[in-house]
């Protein structure tokens, strides 16, 4: 039980390359805190500097206020659970869960050694594999056996390198409810690594996005969804991600490939002077006129490609880009994981909606959920400094009484 | 380790056997040509037949308790003594260098390996006239330390190489987990990588052992009666008499010579078990 604080931390390589950048995070005491990022950004080696697997080149990690850049990883107190398990595969799963504990020689008996153990593996359900050996398991079950030696410590941190990577869909999900429950249960600092947006959103306190070594932005999944700091975060979260219009400003008015919409207020203000835009509005905005009448902008749009899910729909809108916004939205999409497809609007539809593919549909948004994005900087300029404190403070007021409520059943479950 | 591939037809199967049937018998027959010439009484011996007409256990006799017994007991322990403690010390030695090799960046890496593979190419009768000498002047001459030093080097290049290579198969991840789970290095070493490449020391422990103890040229030069071992040995046994071959002495010595290492490479051949990591990682 500690709390984690980074403080500038910088990692570069032999030519000089920054594979972390500055970045700084304070992550309080049981806090579970995500870092997410496409591939190359930097988040499995800032968890491995915290561990102690890599050396930090400037920077420095405290744990509970102690400095421990120069300690080993055995002398941190962390546990950690590698993408691919590294379970000791001579060893039973019942000695790969003890094996911390044996290693501090003299300080368990046998007898409370047997104890730690079985505790951890009734909590992850592991009771009848305890003889078997790793090669006999199924990728979930060697997951478990590496989180159980992880939790059998009680160490003052969990840091979990991409564990639900290697699993099958369906599995992953059981598996992320497993692990939330068990980090709710035992109120431990965990610090969650992961290339994937919807794990970062259902598990974490609070999530920090990277992009090649830089911290873009660290808060709840929410502020994070509602109110994204800049361009790439934006996209990053939410699926599917947000679409990005191009839009021609003239005056007050901003000229949209479907529409035109007049802005007011702080937003005209900062509108002013810019030339290109980029706008962005997430699928599930966009409404079907025909079915709820209109939320502030109509508009009419030739859909290519419906998608029926049953419970939404998907429409998709081909539009043409502005060529000097195009060239931004394909590096975007590139930054992203992506592979530069062709401009296309995504829509969330209501289920009920009968708009059908090849037909010119009514579509209306309200302007209020639209983000407006300085193409140069990647800046959002729509953002709302205020809302977003008040949702960060919410999320933390949250998370202590989940974890309240976690230490109460779990006094309730022991007296 | 794995089982038989279902999906080999029959007709794959006893063409295969068919072909290893003449490779078998090219490689037992020699041994067991050996081993019917032991039991020979010395007037049999020429007769020319693969399996003995009578079975006689003089041949033994003479070397275990009779004449020959002086010259033969002391030169087996000596090839004993001499071949185990120089293959302690090689996988030892070989253990802690291949660990370094594997694992470790440091300057003059590649060197130490070229050096290796230059020392075990290097013809060892060049080096047997100038070892001599110096040994009589070290005073390490006839001795069983005088052997088992140009043993090492005979057996730590190959060594070396195959348990970096070994080592190089264990993920590094498994001493990272174990190093983040409070062990220190040595421990990591001890608990985590020493039982993941067993194979590979059980290895080394086989391939060192019977290359010192099959020697000749290093016995024969810097051995006189103390530490003599065996394969020099048996260039002294003589016959009954002058024109007499000791054929059935020395096919009895060769059997009783080759007994401990088949032994060896038996009981340890179960050890090595290929595949021991898999499904500690994931794939």
């Amino acid at each position: 039980m500690a709390k984690i604080e980074l403080k500038n931390i910088v990692k570069k390589y032999g030519d000089g390359f920054p594979a972390v950048n500055d970045v700084s995070l304070d992550i309080a005491d049981g806090e579970f805190m995500i870092l997410v990022g496409p591939s190359g950004c930097g988040k499995s080696t800032l968890l491995r500097m915290v561990v102690g697997l890599e050396d930090i080149t400037s920077g420095d990690v405290l744990i509970d206020g102690k400095r421990v850049n120069d300690l080993a990883p055995r002398d941190r107190h962390l546990s950690m659970v590698f993408q691919n398990y590294a379970l000791y595969p001579h060893l039973t799963v019942f000695e790969n869960i003890a094996f911390p504990l044996r290693l501090a020689k003299g300080e368990h008996s046998e007898e409370e050694i047997r104890e730690k153990v079985n505790t951890a593996s009734a909590m992850l359900e592991l009771d009848e594999h305890l003889e078997r050996k790793p090669a006999n398991l199924s990728g979930g079950q060697r997951q478990r056996v590496a989180m159980g030696r992880a939790i059998v410590r009680a160490a003052d941190g969990f840091l979990f390198d991409e564990p639900l990577s290697n699993l099958d869909a369906k599995l992953r999900g059981q598996m992320r409810t497993d692990i939330a429950r068990m980090q709710r249960r035992l109120g431990t600092t965990t610090i969650y690594v992961t290339h994937d947006q919807t794990e970062a959103m259902t598990l974490g306190d609070r999530v920090a996005v990277l992009k090649k070594g830089l911290l873009q932005q660290c808060a709840s999944p929410r502020e994070l969804y509602e109110q994204p700091v800049n361009l790439f975060v934006a996209g990053f979260i939410g699926s599917p991600p947000m679409n990005f219009l191009p839009a021609k400003v003239e005056g007050s008015t901003l000229k949209l490939p479907f529409c035109d919409v007049t802005v007011t207020g702080d937003l005209a203000e900062k509108v002013k002077g810019k030339d290109i835009l980029i706008v962005g509005v997430r699928p599930e905005y966009f409404k079907d006129e025909s079915l709820d009448g209109s939320k502030g902008v109509d508009f009419t749009a030739t859909v290519d490609v419906t998608e029926w899910l049953g419970n939404e729909q998907y429409a998709y809108i081909p539009f043409e880009a502005d060529p000097a916004v195009k060239a931004k939205l394909d590096d975007l999409d590139r930054e992203l994981d992506g592979e530069g497809i062709r401009t296309q609007m995504v829509v969330n539809l209501d289920a009920r909606s009968r708009i059908k593919e090849g037909e010119e549909a009514r579509l209306t948004f309200d302007p209020a959920f639209m983000h407006v994005f300085d193409p140069e900087s990647g800046d959002c300029l729509t953002r709302d400094d205020a809302k977003a404190a008040a949702i960060a403070e919410e999320s933390e007021v949250d998370r202590k009484s989940a974890l309240e409520r976690a230490k109460v059943r779990e006094a309730a479950k022991s007296s | 380790m794995t089982a038989v591939e279902s999906n080999q037809s029959k007709k794959n199967m006893t063409w295969l056997a068919i072909v290893s049937i003449p490779i078998m018998a090219y490689t037992l027959i020699p041994i067991l040509w050996i081993m019917s010439l032991s039991v020979k009484s010395s007037a049999t011996l020429a007769d020319g037949k693969f399996i003995p007409a009578e079975v006689s256990w003089d041949n033994y006799k003479l070397i275990l308790t009779g004449d020959a017994h002086s010259l033969f007991i002391p030169a087996l322990v000596n090839s004993l003594v001499v071949c185990l403690v120089a293959t302690l010390i090689s996988v030892v030695l070989a253990m802690f260098a291949a660990y370094a090799i594997a694992r470790l960046e440091f300057p003059g890496k590649k060197l130490i390996l070229t050096t290796a593979l230059a020392v075990s190419i290097f013809p060892v009768i060049s080096l047997v006239t100038p070892l001599y000498n110096l040994w009589r002047a070290v005073g390490l001459f006839d001795t069983q330390i005088g052997l088992i030093i140009p043993y090492l080097s005979l057996t730590l290049p190959l060594s070396i190489w195959i348990m970096s290579a070994f080592f190089k198969q264990i993920p590094w991840e498994m001493e990272q987990a174990a190093q983040v789970d409070g062990a220190t290095s040595w421990q990591a070493f001890r608990k985590v990588i020493v039982p993941l490449a067993s194979p590979g020391v059980f290895t080394t422990a086989i391939i060192t052992f019977f290359t010192a103890w099959n020697d000749f040229v290093f016995a024969i030069s810097l051995t006189s009666e103390r530490a003599r071992t065996v394969p020099a040995a048996l260039a002294f046994f003589t016959g009954a008499s002058q024109f007499e071959q000791p054929t059935g002495a020395i096919a009895a010595a060769a059997v009783i010579v080759t007994v401990p290492v088949v032994i060896l490479v038996l009981v340890f051949q179960r050890r090595i078990v290929s595949g021991l990591t898999s499904g500690a990682v994931k794939g």
